[in-house]
């Protein structure tokens, strides 16, 4: 579990960080060659990157796929009376095609990201949702993507 | 470009993010009977092809400080939300800039942005600049900070299983 705070963060982890959002090394060793990039050593970047994964700094080192190229999203919003939201949100995220669930400042108050294989099982997915907590699901799916998540640069202080 | 079987999989294999050991992409070959230099050379195809939006370390922003997350939406009339979304796109700030049905009455917004930040008032003035830079002042503009956060992991799209639950895999910008 995380025992630090992001202030106690070393150097070497930082740009562990904030260097490899995007390029990661697609290289046999890619911890080595980050090792060299950064002036350390393959272990020691191993395990750096193992800790802060721990620690919860680290969601995932992988991909970020374009939406719809492989597979069907959406984000859906929904309006709880705040009494309601701890239970209904349990609710929604215990389906398993919810990945995002957030709780929001709006009267549409819970906001969740549906994924499926295909558009199809997405809207069965919504269906269940909106079935299992007795509420309006509101499907706002994507139209066009401007700008997708590129990751961005860390600001420490 | 059509993902294969094995694309699929290997996006699939890869939800969890990449093994942390020393010789990462030979040990999820391993798992999908590929080589290594298979499963690099996929990546590198899928990546250059634009399937993949970019690869490397999704951080965690909440865990780093960023404790503020806000998303922007703006009611932008039809015919002004492509150049409204390429301005908003060229801020160094805004990290999703997407394009969204309004579902009336409920909710009247056509535009969407996500701005991160540390507090709260840095959010809002960032907010207020990318409202005046996509020249966007004056229509109808509503700020979503977040709150609790009840879920956050990498999607999943995989296949349901026998009792139609399924597990969906691989990691999305939506």
């Amino acid at each position: 579990m995380a025992t630090r705070s992001h202030h106690e963060l070393t150097e070497l982890d930082r740009r562990l960080l904030d260097s490899f959002q995007r390029g990661f090394p697609l290289d046999p060793s890619p911890f080595a060659a980050i090792a060299e990039a950064v002036g350390s050593d393959e272990e020691t970047v191993l395990a750096a990157y193992r800790v802060l994964q721990d620690e919860g700094f680290v969601s995932r080192i992988g991909p970020v796929v374009a939406p719809h190229r492989a597979g069907w999203s959406t984000l859906a919003a929904m309006a709880v009376e705040p009494a309601a939201l701890e239970e209904t949100a349990a609710r929604v995220s215990a389906h398993p095609a919810v990945n995002h669930n957030y709780e929001r400042e709006h009267r549409l108050n819970l906001w969740f990201v549906v994924t499926a294989p295909d558009e199809a099982a997405g809207i069965v997915a919504l269906d269940e949702i909106a079935a299992e907590t007795g509420r309006k699901v509101i499907d706002l799916p994507l139209i066009e993507a401007f700008h997708i998540d590129l990751g961005f640069p860390i600001q420490w202080n | 470009m059509e993902l294969s079987t094995r694309d699929r999989a290997l996006l699939t294999a890869l939800e969890g993010g990449l093994p942390l050991v020393a010789r990462p992409y030979a040990a999820l070959g391993e798992r999908l009977g590929l080589s290594e230099g298979e499963v690099i050379a996929a990546l590198r195809r899928l990546t250059e092809s634009g399937v993949v939006k970019r690869f490397g370390v999704v951080v965690r922003h909440h865990e780093l400080g960023y404790r503020a997350n806000a998303m922007v939406v703006w009611d932008v009339p039809d015919d002004r939300i492509a150049e409204a979304g390429a301005r908003l796109s060229a801020l160094p700030f805004v990290t999703l800039c997407y394009r969204r049905p309004r579902r009336l009455p409920d909710w009247p917004y056509s535009l969407f942005c996500m701005i991160h930040g540390r507090e709260r008032a840095a959010v809002e003035a960032l907010a207020d600049e990318a409202t005046a830079k996509a020249e966007l002042s004056g229509l109808p503009r509503a700020t979503l900070f977040s709150q609790r956060r009840f879920k956050q992991r990498g999607a999943r799209y995989g296949a349901r299983d026998a009792e139609g639950r399924g597990r969906w895999t691989i990691s999305t910008a939506a």
